[in-house]
């Protein structure tokens, strides 16, 4: 029933995160109707009637110990299961040679290439405006600041999100599965212009990629 | 503790001797029950404010930039079209004034005032003026948060969370005295709830009735207890960060501001360090209101009382190490993170035993449909929801893609709506009888509560399929996002179901006004309810019980006990020894 809800997958990681999703949706989703149903039926079966009275009982210890201990070792599982996907997205960096450097500011994403040398601040930088050109199946990765308040880089279909903080830089990364054209919004409230902050990010074939970086990050060198 | 009772019988004889005048009976009044019924008026009327801002937001997300019905007079520019700056200032007066205006001068100021005394068998709270103050302090904190509408430059509207440094640094945002009068109200807001809190600790601790041990105290008052002690810890972090807020804006001190060397993440520190514990203060009072109304209307002992108690002290404990979840994808390091995500999944454990003790009490109970029964039953099972979709937000990974959409809003309304609002109802129609010395009217009940139960799942409900659709939260139009289109429909169903639930209120407000006026006289105990305040008459008068405080010999909920022939055994009853029982 998710599927029908979140956006397309197309990242690496993001399958990670639609699993862990699906896992919590249906022990909640289990739990619940369980919870629900006993209610219900509790709610039924014990609605007052005449000449019953109620069972006097101060509770019970097994109970108590049994609905402590299961729900506290499902939520140990449940913490354990979150930790490799937590820690292969924002505790390790991929090694790479594709950076971008997103800089966030009221309310537009401004991504540098850092050019031929490879060197973000030198002359040869190449600045554009809410898009992001990077090739398929290549690990990207994204620095990301800041220039006036807190903004969040988030794409819905790469399951990412981070907040850009002015004074800081955080490194970010993501790797897309399918060529495309994916949104880029701000989720964290910037301003009276923060609806409607968004950029896109282009995943285009190796091919496509080359051809469109020899046009826009490396043709003006050539002037 | 014998000097203090010797002194409240000294003032009940004095008492009789002159009435008090009006102002000192209704305005600046000492009595704990006047200063409940200011603050629940206080948090009804803020409430209609608070209702009609959010469905303003809520017309805006159905039907983005067509006019708001009603609107047209105040935004004559426009038309009754509202801009990003007056949508942005919208939901963050909703929250502002549902959090701290509403549900807070509710949950703990009224029936914190209301609960305490007459439960624990005292006479007032153990500082009377401190108390009149806390309410008048109160006030005007939202009497001040009213005028930052009518200010040059609109509202604060940086969200009720205001983040630095869009809400430290006027240019940013725009706003410059909203924002201000936002931090200025918030501060004097602090140092009411701190005198509050202070007062009810105090009572609790000294002012127990003889035989009210802390084990026998009805569970609403040990959550209150317990509020009482995250107010008084946790309010102070937010006064001091709305001071440097406002010293950065006002100042030119750098708290939150990097070219000067400050720190944006402190804000947020500072703001969840408060913001956690805070969510626990909304609802642990309506944790304790159901765990007192189920007994009642189950006709049965609460099932496992202990446990009740300590999962709620270890909720309190707990809630000060959980939140950091609030800041997964912040830039706080992501180490840290981890630490928060074990914290935040051991915090549902004490959750989870409260609703299977819940569950347990209707277990082999006599169920009775009451009014306040069917808001408390709400709580719970509304609860239960709204605790399974936070579990979702434990988990960092998920969290990822989650965190800023509408599956949080969705979460916190099944809490502090689904959960506090619920809790509320039931404990004004429980404790109306009492309170005003009438009875509430029936049919309206069920008229208020069952819309109020459809509509309230119709609106929120969707926000949860929306939020996985990864709709953000506080933006002005979905329509601008090629992804979220698609689901638009959501936005309009989620609109008619807000419209319904503020119309479901029409009954409410009505069987107030009139059961307050011309409702049936109610008798001393209505609900064959075995605590104290069901002792005092109704109302009860100044100092509550006549020259005698009653005295206790158990535990509150012994409801179809074998010991008496009734299904009820009131704690003041004196025990009934196997020897002088005569049939």
């Amino acid at each position: 029933m998710l599927n029908w809800w979140l956006p397309e997958n197309v990242s690496t990681y993001g399958k990670d995160i639609d699993w862990l999703f699906h896992l919590i949706y249906y022990i909640t989703g289990v739990t619940f109707i369980l919870v629900a149903v006993t209610m219900v039926a509790f709610l039924w079966v014990y609605r007052d009637r005449p000449g019953r009275r109620a069972r006097y009982t101060h509770g019970s210890t097994p109970l108590e110990i049994a609905w402590t201990v299961v729900p506290a070792l499902i939520l140990v599982v449940l913490t354990l299961l979150s930790v490799p996907a937590w820690s292969k997205i924002k505790m390790t960096q991929p090694d790479t040679d594709f950076e971008v450097l997103v800089t966030a500011k009221q309310f537009n994403w401004q991504m540098t290439y850092p050019g031929a040398d490879g060197k973000f601040g030198t002359a040869d930088d190449k600045t554009l405006l809410d898009e992001m050109h990077v090739p398929v199946n290549k690990v990207v990765r994204v620095i990301l600041k800041s220039q006036d308040v807190i903004h969040s880089f988030f794409v819905p279909q790469f399951r990412m999100k981070q907040d850009a903080v002015p004074g800081r830089e955080i490194r970010q990364w993501f790797e897309a599965t399918r060529p495309g054209k994916y949104e880029l919004p701000c989720a964290e409230l910037c301003g009276f212009g923060h609806s409607g902050m968004k950029g896109w990010i282009y995943v285009h074939t190796p091919d496509d990629y080359a051809k469109w970086a020899a046009e826009n990050l490396t043709a003006e060198e050539k002037k | 503790m014998s000097a203090t009772s010797a002194a409240a019988h000294a003032h009940v004889e004095h008492a009789g001797h002159h009435e008090l005048g009006f102002v000192r009976t209704y305005i600046f009044s000492t009595d704990h029950k006047m200063i409940s019924r200011q603050f629940l008026f206080l948090g009804l009327f803020m409430m209609i404010l608070g209702g009609l801002l959010a469905l303003v937001v809520r017309w805006q997300l159905a039907w983005p930039e067509t006019p708001v019905p009603g609107l047209g007079g105040l935004l004559k520019e426009t038309g009754g079209v509202l801009e990003p700056g007056q949508y942005n200032m919208a939901f963050t007066m909703h929250a502002t004034i549902m959090v701290f205006f509403v549900i807070m001068p509710i949950l703990a100021g009224s029936f914190g005032n209301f609960c305490i005394p007459l439960m624990i068998g005292a006479r007032d709270m153990a500082f009377p003026v401190l108390n009149m103050l806390s309410f008048w302090v109160t006030a005007s904190a939202g009497l001040i948060m009213l005028v930052g509408f009518f200010v040059p430059g609109g509202h604060a509207a940086a969200g009720w969370t205001s983040y630095a440094p869009l809400a430290s640094v006027v240019e940013y945002s725009g706003v410059n005295w909203g924002q201000n009068i936002w931090c200025i109200s918030l501060f004097i807001m602090g140092i009411g709830s701190m005198m509050g809190s202070i007062n009810y600790i105090t009572t609790i601790i000294n002012m127990r009735a003889p035989g009210m041990k802390l084990f026998r105290m009805p569970l609403v008052v040990w959550s209150l207890f317990i509020t009482a002690i995250l107010l008084l810890l946790a309010l102070p972090v937010l006064t001091s960060g709305v001071a440097m807020l406002l010293f950065d804006r006002w100042l030119g001190t750098s708290w939150f501001r990097p070219s000067g060397g400050g720190e944006p993440l402190l804000w947020q520190h500072l703001f969840w360090y408060f913001g956690h514990p805070e969510v626990y203060i909304l609802i642990l009072p309506a944790m304790g209101i159901a765990s007192e109304i189920l007994p009642v209307f189950a006709r049965k002992p609460i099932f496992g009382y202990h446990a009740m108690a300590f999962s709620m002290i270890g909720i309190a404990f707990l809630s000060w190490i959980v939140y950091g979840h609030h800041m997964f994808v912040s830039g706080m390091n992501p180490a840290l993170g981890m630490a928060f995500t074990v914290t935040t999944m051991i915090i549902a454990v004490p959750s989870a035993i409260k609703t299977f003790n819940w569950l347990g009490t209707l277990w082999g109970g006599r169920i009775q449909f009451t009014v306040p029964m069917l808001n408390a039953l709400a709580f719970v099972s509304m609860f239960v929801i709204g605790g399974l979709s936070g579990i979702f937000m434990a988990s960092t990974p998920v969290d990822i893609f989650i965190q800023d959409t509408y599956f949080i809003v969705a979460h916190i309304h099944y809490v502090v709506f689904g959960g506090s609002i619920f809790g509320a109802f039931a404990a004004i129609y429980f404790w109306f009888p009492k309170m005003f010395g009438r009875m509430t009217n029936v049919a309206l009940g069920h008229l208020h509560f069952w819309p109020t139960f459809v509509f309230f799942n119709l609106t929120f409900f969707p926000m949860h399929i929306i939020g996985v659709g990864g709709q953000m939260r506080r933006i002005y139009n979905p329509m601008q996002y090629e992804f979220l289109q698609h689901q638009q429909h959501w936005n309009v169903v989620i609109t008619i179901g807000a419209l319904g639930l503020g119309i479901s209120q029409i009954p409410f407000v009505i069987n107030f006004f009139w059961s307050l006026f011309a409702g049936k006289k109610a008798p001393l105990n209505p609900w064959n309810s075995t605590t104290l305040e069901w002792t005092a008459p109704s109302p009860p008068p100044h100092l509550n019980w006549g020259p005698t405080l009653p005295t206790v010999y158990r535990g509150p909920y012994e409801y179809s006990s074998p010991e008496s022939k009734e299904d009820f055994l009131p704690q003041t009853a004196p025990p009934v020894h196997a020897g002088a029982r005569r049939h």
